[in-house]
């Protein structure tokens, strides 16, 4: 594909899923229909509530986080065993 | 959309404001789980009808701070982190309880743990307490310290003699005794806060992004009321440590001026009264409905006990 203004090539990339064209002369780039509205959907997410998914472990092997004086002590006995009801009562008002 | 009905049939009339703002006097094509009950409590009856739900608020729900509260969640500021009311004169009434109309949004999945958005809802929470509070309406105080204060008061009311009472009133004197039964959380914080926080307030809008929903308990206040619920469950060993540092992790990178270097001084007294507020209730249900009390719940009343113990032995008193 050719540049429509200076006539260089373009070459295709792609930025966060969304496929651009730049050219390789004036640097000017070509959207498709629809990629404006996605990088600027991308571009918001990007600015405040980032909503990518988290890498899977952002907090790496860390020590474990600091706790409350009354905190129970978080040895992983009680995750799997309280995870999963637990959590469905997270999701209501209590 | 004015329906005068008393108490009675609260669903139904729900039910026909829906149907009404989705369609009018029209047809209804709707298929049938595009028609139901989401919610049916004491303080919010909500309806889905197609792609609206129509809500209808605590009973005695005053004028003024309700309108405020609409107000904040349509207000352009919060664009991006409230869910925002379906425009247009859609409210009205079912006795004393004011209705409203929102889009109806996917919830989180509840049987899906490891896709809950906890590090969305840490930037929305943060993104929400760096807003500057709206002059206009005047917003009243968030009213997440009346919640555990009024479910204090049903376990007084309910189950009195519950053998697990008195541990639960002896925690909760630990955060009467801070300050932290009084308006907006006690202090002099005066933040936008949502006053109510749970994963149940997250819904995806029409573009798939999360956003926060309900804005009853919504005010000024100490923003760390709004961590004190996942705070809550972390310290009493049933939201996994990963998980919440993920969640406080995502809030503190978002500049969320809830917590300081030391997240714990500010959380401390709000995931107390949390904690207090799910033991309080968990007692007067299980009291309500004739039963023991199970497993997550007994967790709750033992944290009750460490809280006051955690108090009374000087030692260990270096959180308070």
């Amino acid at each position: 594909m050719q540049c429509p203004k200076c006539h260089a090539a373009m070459h295709t990339y792609n930025r966060n899923g969304v496929q651009i064209e730049q050219c390789s002369g004036c640097r000017g780039i070509f959207l498709d229909y629809g990629e404006l509205e996605a990088l600027t959907r991308l571009e918001s997410q990007w600015q405040a509530p980032q909503a990518r998914p988290a890498p899977p472990a952002p907090y790496p092997a860390q020590a474990a986080p600091a706790a409350p004086a009354w905190g129970a002590p978080h040895g992983g006995h009680h995750g799997g065993h309280y995870r999963q009801r637990g959590f469905g009562r997270m999701l209501f008002s209590s | 959309m004015e329906l005068a009905e008393t108490g009675g049939d609260v669903l139904g009339a729900l039910a026909r404001m829906a149907r009404g703002a989705v369609h009018g006097e029209g047809e209804c094509g709707c298929g049938p789980e595009e028609v139901r009950v989401l919610a049916d409590r004491e303080d919010g009856a909500v309806v889905r009808h197609g792609g609206l739900v129509a809500k209808a608020h605590a009973p005695g729900t005053e004028d003024a701070p309700h309108a405020a509260r609409l107000a904040l969640a349509a207000h352009p500021d919060l664009g991006g982190i409230l869910l925002p009311p379906v425009p247009g004169p859609r409210s009205g009434r079912i006795g004393d309880r004011p209705v409203t109309v929102w889009p109806y949004g996917p919830p989180v999945d509840p049987g899906d743990p490891d896709a809950a958005p906890w590090e969305e809802a840490a930037r929305l929470l943060a993104l929400l307490h760096r807003t500057p509070p709206p002059a206009d309406p005047a917003l009243p105080a968030m009213r997440a310290p009346a919640k555990a204060a009024l479910a204090v008061g049903r376990m007084l009311r309910t189950a009195p003699d519950h053998p697990a009472a008195a541990t639960v009133l002896a925690a909760w004197r630990t955060v009467t005794d801070d300050g932290g039964s009084g308006p907006g959380g006690g202090g002099t914080r005066a933040y936008l806060c949502h006053g109510d926080f749970h994963l149940g307030q997250l819904v995806r809008d029409f573009r798939g992004a999360w956003r926060l929903i309900d804005v009853d308990d919504a005010g000024l206040g100490d923003p760390a009321w709004d961590l004190a619920r996942p705070a809550a469950w972390f310290a009493a060993g049933l939201l996994p440590a990963d998980v919440w540092a993920r969640f406080l992790g995502a809030y503190e990178e978002a500049g969320g001026p809830a917590t300081g270097t030391d997240p714990w001084a500010r959380l401390d007294l709000p995931a107390r009264a949390l904690t207090v507020q799910t033991a309080a209730l968990a007692l007067a249900k299980s009291a309500a409905e004739e039963r023991a009390l199970d497993e997550v719940e007994a967790v709750m009343i033992d944290t009750c006990a460490r809280i006051t113990v955690s108090r009374t032995a000087p030692a260990s008193a270096a959180s308070s």
